[in-house]
């Protein structure tokens, strides 16, 4: 190899493999755009069936109703526009509580109830998470 | 007073770094002058500032100039560091008259949380960032005496071009030192999680290490500007890139085990922005510490080796100002500070798009270096390097693509399957690249050869992974990247240990250790992840006191719950008794924390560490029968993530140590002679 073609060659790999890899990342994102879910989304776009998605809103008063296994709790989780009821197994976070925002993580279920592996709550006073927070103010998602 | 004395030094800092940044501009365009023939062709030598028999005028001012540089560049970092000292006496006095203080920390606080608690916050934390930035500033002034002259004063004023930057963002938009009046009578206090040892030693260590990056990309900038990129330049930069290397591996596997034990959640790594921001720099950081390596020692790729400079400081700089902006734990945080948003953006903009322009504009007078086949060490290496630069591109996606997308009111998120998904094929096959860089000659060498050499390594994957196999078909079902993270792991540490067969360990150069022991620890890290993912058992009962529950080997006894106080918190402790078949009974003790200040619960996990892996108990809520809610893990050899991470970490300190003991010689050895 010739030593221009060499310097050449090595930036346009590069620039293939990077370019490359951000196409692919993007192709990607687009399918995971509907990733996040508020109630809302479902009653407009349907259940997404068959795949790990987040469904963020607040936890509706009076909902919480603890199981008689003793880890298993189901509430409802709402945006104001429709509701979805939860079943969770495992330790609550600690600011985990009714009229609080929540996000869910695990799946729907063909009924329109939702199975979550994992809950994120609000961390302090000051924090929220960033889709709970968005999904107070509207109902949105790529899908519309 | 003190806050006053604080803010003081801070302005007197500012204004030094902006008479560095202007000797320094006078310095270039002084050599610019009397541009040398051995400057223009890119290969100035050590010592043909020194030896020249006739001293020109022009060299002598270069001489006076940087004689002037030094001297400010460390009064520079003096003053900051007297800054952030100010600093911390106001938090572990508790005066609630600095705004900050008053914000961020409470007089019940014990005195370590109230010291760490003094960078537990942004405008302390972009403090300790320009001070950290400032001593090694001082640091490179002193100790750098190989590189050229002229190279040497514009890698200074990069440095305060840099710092710069940060004062203005202190000064103008987050002054630490502001005094509030009303005094209140207490403060806010610090975020309970943040209460933990961890404070005192993660952010310093991750910064030393952003900072560290910060230095090698001003020796880049030095060497662009005077046209100076070549194996001297390399050499220079090569300790600095490793030294942040070694802290930032610190800092990750360190923010990793405390994220483990205090969320409570027994998951090590999450993919959360702010891991994301720490791993970025890393992965930038590791590609430059390989690629300079090329440089210093063949002249190879000189070009590439400046643009990873350049890419590594863009990444330090998203990382830290991501963290600290408060972009990613609010979008909303922008709104309640627009200036501040603003202001970073602006910072951000002016930082890494200089120094792309920069790099646009003087690529052209870097001349190619020595040319090598695509089998060969620096082969291995490039590919070493294109693998990273792609998980890179794939992290930073990921990881800005929901906030550029929150930008236009689209909520998105994207979960750690996703990163898990398409990270870890990438990662597995740098692991194979890894495991025969080392075994490749250096310019040249047979694919034949190579394989002869890689009998070994290959076997013993091949073993491991029939046997995980059988194992997983015979009713553990294991998933597919944890098998293959196990079998290359084991190859990989077969491989990374080849190159010392048949070696005298006593004449072995110290750096060719300090790899074999890095590449052994990615080893371990990465046999820990996968066991961690492929064998952990759970158990989530609500438990009647005295009745036993099993995870994995271990029967687990609730005895009791009983309240504990502790400095600034009260807690709810339960008292578990485990036992591992007919061994000795012990005690672990995880507690409800209850925080007043601010208004806060939290779960403090309680793990036993044993040779073969990690018993994590966590308590949860009780119920109205009298339960509580306990989850409990048996990890095997979980541990070996963080074992892996400190072993990484030493070989670059072993590394490090080899090339600066030589450096020392080779410079003496020049003393002597002139």
């Amino acid at each position: 190899m010739k030593p221009k073609h060499q310097r050449l060659t090595l930036a346009l790999v590069a620039l293939v493999a990077v370019v490359g890899a951000a196409i692919l990342a993007l192709s990607a994102l687009k399918d995971q755009a509907a990733f996040f879910y508020a109630p809302g989304d479902v009653k407009k776009a349907g259940l997404p069936l068959g795949r790990a998605v987040r469904l963020g809103g607040m936890v509706e008063g009076g909902s919480i109703k603890r199981q008689p296994d003793g880890v298993t709790i189901h509430f409802v989780v709402t945006d104001g526009v429709a509701t979805v009821p939860v079943a969770f197994r495992g330790i609550t976070p600690d600011l985990f509580r009714e009229k609080s925002g929540v996000v869910a993580e695990g799946s729907f279920n063909p009924d329109g109830s939702f199975t979550a592996t994992n809950l994120l709550a609000k961390h302090d006073e000051k924090y929220m998470p960033p889709q709970v927070a968005g999904a107070m103010h509207e109902t949105k998602s790529l899908k519309q | 007073m003190i806050a006053e004395a604080g803010l003081a030094a801070l302005w007197f800092a500012a204004a030094l770094a902006a008479l560095q940044l202007a000797l320094a501009a006078v310095g270039i365009r002084r050599s610019f002058r009397t541009v040398r023939p051995e400057l223009v062709e890119g290969q100035l030598g050590k010592k043909s500032a020194s030896t020249g028999s006739a001293r020109t005028e022009e060299e002598e001012l270069t001489s006076q100039i940087l004689s002037a540089v030094r001297p400010v560049a460390v009064v520079q970092g003096l003053l900051a560091a007297l800054a952030m000292a100010l600093l911390i006496i106001c938090f572990l006095r508790s005066d609630m008259s600095v705004l900050l203080v008053a914000e961020n920390s409470h007089s019940d606080k014990p005195w370590l949380y109230k010291f760490a608690g003094a960078w537990g916050n942004h405008e302390g934390s972009m403090l300790l960032w320009v001070t950290i930035l400032g001593l090694a500033g001082g640091a490179v002034a002193i100790l750098e005496h190989r590189l050229a002259k002229p190279t040497l004063i514009a890698t200074l004023g990069a440095q305060a071009a840099i710092a710069l930057g940060f004062y203005a963002f202190l000064l103008l938009s987050s002054n630490p030192f502001a005094r509030l009046f009303p005094v209140p009578p207490d403060g806010n206090g610090l975020n309970p999680l943040l209460q933990d040892p961890g404070l005192a030693f993660h952010p310093p260590t991750l910064y030393i290490g952003y900072v560290g990056i910060s230095v090698a990309f001003s020796f880049a900038v030095g060497a662009l500007i005077t046209r100076d990129v070549g194996p001297a330049f390399a050499r220079a930069m090569r300790p600095w890139v490793l030294g942040a290397w070694i802290f930032l591996t610190l800092g990750i596997t360190a923010g990793s085990y405390w994220a483990y034990y205090e969320l409570g959640w027994g998951g090590w790594w999450f993919w959360d922005p702010v891991e994301n921001a720490s791993l970025m720099p890393w992965l930038a950081a590791t590609a430059l510490l390989h690629s300079v390596t090329v440089l210093a020692t063949r002249d190879g790729l000189r070009a590439w080796t400046v643009m990873l400079a350049v890419v590594a400081f863009s990444m330090s700089m998203i990382g830290t100002f991501l963290v600290r902006s408060g972009i990613l734990t609010s979008v909303h945080a922008f709104a309640v500070d627009p200036k501040r948003g603003a202001f970073i953006l602006a910072l951000l903009a002016i930082y890494i798009g200089g120094a792309l322009l920069l790099f646009a504009a003087r690529v052209g007078t870097v001349r190619q270096g020595n040319t090598f086949e695509p089998v060969s060490r620096e082969g291995a290496l490039v590919m070493n390097n294109l693998l990273l630069s792609v998980i890179l591109a794939l992290v930073l996606i990921f990881t800005l693509y929901p906030i550029v997308a929150a930008g236009f009111g689209v909520q998105l998120s994207i979960g750690k399957p996703f990163f898990d998904k398409w990270i870890g094929p990438f990662a597995l096959a740098l692991v194979a690249v890894m495991a025969a860089g080392p075994l490749l000659r250096w310019r040249r060498d047979d694919l034949n050869a190579l394989l002869g050499r890689m009998t070994v390594p290959i076997g013993v994957t091949a073993l491991a992974l029939a046997g995980l196999a059988i194992f997983s078909l015979s009713g553990h079902g294991i998933a597919l990247l944890p098998l293959l993270g196990l079998g290359l792991a084991a190859g990989l540490a077969a491989a990374s240990v080849a190159p010392l067969w048949k070696r005298n360990l006593r004449r072995t150069p110290l750096f060719t250790l300090g790899m074999v022991v890095s590449h052994l620890g990615i080893a371990v890290s990465l046999a820990g992840m996968a066991s961690d993912s492929a064998f952990t058992v759970e158990t989530l009962v609500a438990a009647k006191v005295g009745e036993p529950q099993t995870v994995g080997p271990y029967t687990v006894t609730l005895a009791g719950i009983r309240p504990e106080i502790g400095p600034n918190w009260s807690a709810l402790e339960a008292k578990l008794v485990a036992q591992r078949g007919d061994g000795t009974p012990f005690t672990l003790r995880p507690q409800s924390r209850f925080f007043a200040n601010p208004v806060t619960v939290t779960s403090e996990s309680a793990i036993a560490t044993r040779l073969d892996g990690q018993l994590y108990t966590v308590l949860g809520q009780p119920d109205d029968q009298g339960r509580w809610q306990l989850r409990l893990w048996w990890k095997p050899f979980v541990t070996l993530i963080w074992a892996g991470g400190a072993l990484i970490a030493i070989g670059g300190a072993l590394s490090l140590l080899g090339r600066l003991r030589r450096e020392r010689r080779v410079w003496q050895r020049d003393e002597e002679e002139a």
